[in-house]
């Protein structure tokens, strides 16, 4: 129980987190951390229609976030805390400390990035970033839904797309 | 049965072809959607696509599957551009047989939700 899922997904609220990993953990409160998200009432808006009502969501940027991370810890509910991209978890990582296991979820095609895994596009300053939270003591894995295998970090970054 | 109304289509994996081949099969409507599938692509990604597919087929509704889907957040970041559209979730065959064959929105979106009916033991009453 508690905030222990601390994911990459660059679609943040969707049917993979809120259905996919909401249901079997029981999930009862998801931290949107997003800086843009944060500022924007429309945005906060959006996300929150995708959520079912016994669920809570918070929004912070990675500031607020950090600070308010040892109250989310204390929560004795299922938690899940979601980053759009890998520099804002980066961030956050930086800032609130005790954060040791990162799991990207959901990191799709755009220009400039390789495939890794059927959902999993990466650039090479991601790959370094990525690289550099494993080296910070992070453990990084690659798992797209609950059922699936955790992909290590040197699997992920040596795969073709397929995987 | 001609019209010029058309409709976007789009979710999860093979979710919008395979409703649009049901369409197709049921009642030789399937001309009238445009299936889009979120597979592999980007939020910013899905919302291009949907407004590539509007553009193209003139569509004015948007058909998606699950009302917390990155295709209906998508959607609903085109329609914030675009009042004129209409977004319509959780999506069901029903619903899209009803709208192609004449119905209303409104109606298409009550046929539904009436056809989810819960058949217990032996196929119910």
């Amino acid at each position: 129980m508690a905030l222990e899922h601390f994911r990459i997904d660059d679609r943040l609220i969707h049917g993979q987190v809120v259905v996919g990993w909401g249901q079997p953990l029981g999930l009862r409160f998801i931290v949107l951390v997003d800086d843009e998200v944060a500022e924007s009432e429309w945005e906060q808006e959006l996300y929150r229609m995708g959520v079912p009502p016994e669920m809570d969501l918070f929004f912070d940027s990675v500031e607020s976030a950090a600070r308010r991370l040892p109250g989310y810890r204390g929560d004795r509910r299922s938690g899940l805390l979601l980053t759009g991209d890998i520099p804002t978890m980066e961030r956050l990582v930086a800032k609130a400390p005790g954060i040791d296991r990162v799991t990207v979820g959901g990191i799709h095609h755009k220009p400039g990035r390789v495939a890794r895994l059927r959902y999993v596009f990466l650039t090479d300053d991601e790959e370094q970033r990525l690289r550099a939270l494993a080296t910070s003591g992070v453990r990084v894995t690659a798992q797209d839904v609950p059922g699936a295998s955790p992909v290590p970090l040197a699997e992920l970054l040596s795969g073709d797309g397929t995987g | 049965m001609t019209s010029n109304k058309r409709a976007v289509v789009a979710g999860h994996a093979d979710y919008a072809a395979g409703m649009v081949s049901a369409v197709a099969q049921i009642a030789g409507l399937g001309e009238m959607f445009v299936p889009v599938s979120n597979t592999g692509l980007a939020p910013e990604a899905i919302e291009a696509a949907l407004r590539e597919q509007l553009q193209a087929s003139g569509a004015r509704v948007i058909f998606t599957d699950l009302p917390a889907g990155s295709a209906t957040l998508a959607a609903r970041r085109v329609a914030r551009t675009d009042p004129g559209l209409t977004v319509v979730t959780g999506a069901s065959l029903p619903a899209l047989l009803s709208w192609a064959c004449g119905c209303d929105l409104p109606v298409a979106v009550a046929k539904g939700k009436d056809s989810i009916v819960l058949l217990e033991g032996a196929g119910g009453p």
